[in-house]
């Protein structure tokens, strides 16, 4: 570590670490209800484990990237951190708020979570992904402010990457968006416009620059490769999610009351959404390719490789598959969506926070990498993990396609209910994949824990 | 080709392709709220329906049913449920009342939600609100939703 305070970071992983635990124990639970209906019924039903599941999810990632931001920035900025005090108030702020959120929506009904939090003063819950009370919304505008400022001055007073530079953009972009999350009006119509301008502008524009961002930051490390060449990928690869990405929101106005010149836009701008993904997958390759040195941490080279392949899978293929607007007009709001949603989230955000913790807790734990044996199990983790995600695609694609055909496409449409119970048997394989990713997960925290030999760098003659 | 797309290009293009595109999405997001009175069914926005809108966030409906496509899909689309329900609001609150405590075992069920007759009422007419709005190509695909 070459900056003490990057150490911030490594309670943010943690606490990412933890709530991605309850994130995979509600995802099983949601499984399970999907084919055993009154499960924990009516304790829990499925609207609250849901929401704890993409809430747990959201909060998670957000920790990853502020924890992978308070260790790459002083590294590429060469100065301490402006202020880590800051940092670890905000951490516990955030991660006090987030918990009582969580609890709230388990332990009270949520009509009753509503009006404890005073909704009615400034109403934004009950909208998807943005359930959380008010002042938890407040709460996160605050802390999102004060790490940006943290971030921001550490950046600007010290030396200016394009790494660092774009990924505060992205974050100024996350904190900024996230303010259309108080807005929502009567008008439904207008209230699912901007909706999209949270989620869609996050996970498929500003998020885009993060993860780009950890990813090109990653690789300088791994592999030694000249930053003028990865600096170059990094602006090609982000101005492309960019173009694309901004209109290609297009594609969520379809069938809400938008005009319809949006199905044009839409279709055609989403149609090259994938490009930057597929070009973030040469990248890796690429550079890992061209490297300079053998790093002694293969489990975080695989990591980084693996985000950019299953990004391009989940984010690119899967979100292909179903945004022309001739084929969206059947496939909207079935599982077609929750499978890309699947893949999409885990290929490309889950995995680049897991590959920035790969890559730095163990030299916040003050060695280059982490033992062979650790490896061995952090890898194995990897295939589990990945692999199940592919295969929860694969069974929601198959449950979605029946459920298209039978709802929708056929000349005799069953009713929606009629139609789950003819899909159930997807749903059960799917809750079987659901459980090896737990088992994947569970691997992944013991990995930390294994002991073994300690593993030296070796730096390798220039390959020309 | 090394030569001439240098990173001074690429970042060229960042730059310009962003401030170019987020141009053309404000225009574009201006021209769209400006058309929206013509299908968003403004003109049937009561009282009533705000209240129902309310109460459809307070119980967290998005988190089971879809909305005009968007939501949870573990339960049936409700943007065209007054439709569905042979345009009655009558029926759809007959439902909604219906619903068991304890569930139904074995199977999926509504939560009571323990709605008086106002806000059931209330709930309805949002529902038959969101079924107004004039979707492209009448989405969804067919009744069933």
């Amino acid at each position: 570590m070459k900056y003490e305070s990057q150490s911030v970071a490594k309670l943010y992983f943690i606490a990412a670490i933890a709530l991605f635990v309850g994130q995979i124990l509600f995802g099983v639970i949601l499984g399970l209800q999907y084919v055993v209906g009154d499960f924990l019924f009516p304790e829990i039903p499925f609207n609250v484990a849901r929401m704890v599941h993409t809430n747990l999810l959201i909060v998670w990632l957000l920790f990853g990237f502020m924890g992978a931001a308070y260790f790459l920035v002083p590294e590429e900025s060469e100065r301490e951190l402006y202020s880590p005090k800051l940092a670890v108030l905000m951490f516990w702020v955030f991660l006090v708020a987030g918990v009582l959120t969580i609890l709230g929506y388990l332990l009270v009904p949520y009509a009753t979570l509503a009006e404890i939090t005073m909704n009615d003063l400034l109403p934004t819950m009950g909208r998807e992904f943005l359930e959380q009370p008010t002042i938890t919304k407040i709460g996160i505008v605050v802390v999102a402010l004060a790490f940006v400022f943290n971030i921001g001055m550490t950046i600007l007073t010290g030396r200016k990457t394009v790494i660092s530079l774009v990924l505060l953009t992205g974050l100024v972009g996350l904190a900024v968006f996230f303010l259309f999350s108080f807005y929502n009006p009567v008008n439904l119509v207008l209230d699912k416009y901007f909706w999209w301008f949270v989620v869609h502008l996050w996970v498929e524009g500003v998020w885009e620059l993060i993860m780009a961002a950890i990813l090109a930051f990653v690789l300088i490390k791994v592999t030694g490769v000249d930053r003028e060449v990865i600096e170059k990928w990094l602006y090609i690869i982000i101005a492309m999610a960019l173009i694309s990405g901004i209109i290609g929101t297009g594609h969520h106005f379809f069938w809400i009351g938008a005009p319809d010149y949006w199905q044009w836009l839409g279709s055609i701008f989403s149609a090259i959404e994938p490009i930057p993904f597929f070009m973030m997958t040469l990248f890796a390759f690429n550079v890992v390719n061209k490297r300079r040195r053998e790093h002694p941490n293969k489990a975080a080279t695989l990591w980084a490789l693996g985000t950019a392949v299953m990004a391009f899978l989940g984010a690119g293929v899967w979100g292909f598959l179903h945004t022309l607007a001739p084929v969206n007009f059947y496939t909207h709001g079935t599982q077609i969506t929750a499978a890309h949603g699947h893949m999409a989230f885990y290929g490309a955000y889950v995995m680049i926070v897991l590959t920035m913790i790969s890559y730095s807790m163990p030299i916040m734990r003050g060695k280059i990498a982490a033992n062979a044996k650790a490896q061995v199990v952090e890898m194995w983790s990897f295939w589990l993990m990945t692999v199940s995600m592919v295969f929860i695609t694969l069974f929601l694609t198959g449950a979605g396609i029946l459920q298209v055909y039978l709802q929708r496409y056929s000349a005799t449409p069953l009713s929606f209910m009629d139609t789950q119970a003819k899909i159930e048997i997807f749903y059960w394989m799917r809750e079987v994949a659901g459980v090896v990713f737990l088992i994947g997960l569970i691997l992944y925290i013991i990995s930390f824990f294994v002991k073994g030999e300690e593993v030296q760098m070796v730096e390798s003659a220039v390959k020309e | 080709m090394r030569e001439t797309f240098t990173k001074g290009v690429a970042r060229n293009i960042y730059y310009g392709g962003s401030v170019f595109f987020i141009l053309v999405f404000i225009g574009l997001t201006v021209d769209t709220v400006n058309r929206l009175p013509t299908t968003d069914n403004r003109e049937n926005i009561s009282a009533e329906v705000a209240a129902g809108k309310r109460l459809w966030e307070h119980n967290d409906c998005i988190g089971c049913h879809t909305l005009l496509g968007e939501g949870a899909y573990f339960a049936p689309e409700l943007g065209n449920v007054y439709t569905r329900f042979g345009e009655s609001t009558e029926a759809i609150k007959a439902f909604i009342k219906s619903r068991p405590k304890e569930g139904i075992p074995g199977r999926r069920s509504m939560p009571q939600f323990n709605f008086n007759d106002e806000e059931l009422e209330q709930v309805a007419q949002f529902l038959k609100y969101s079924d107004g709005i004039k979707t492209a190509r009448n989405w969804p695909p067919n009744i069933q939703g």
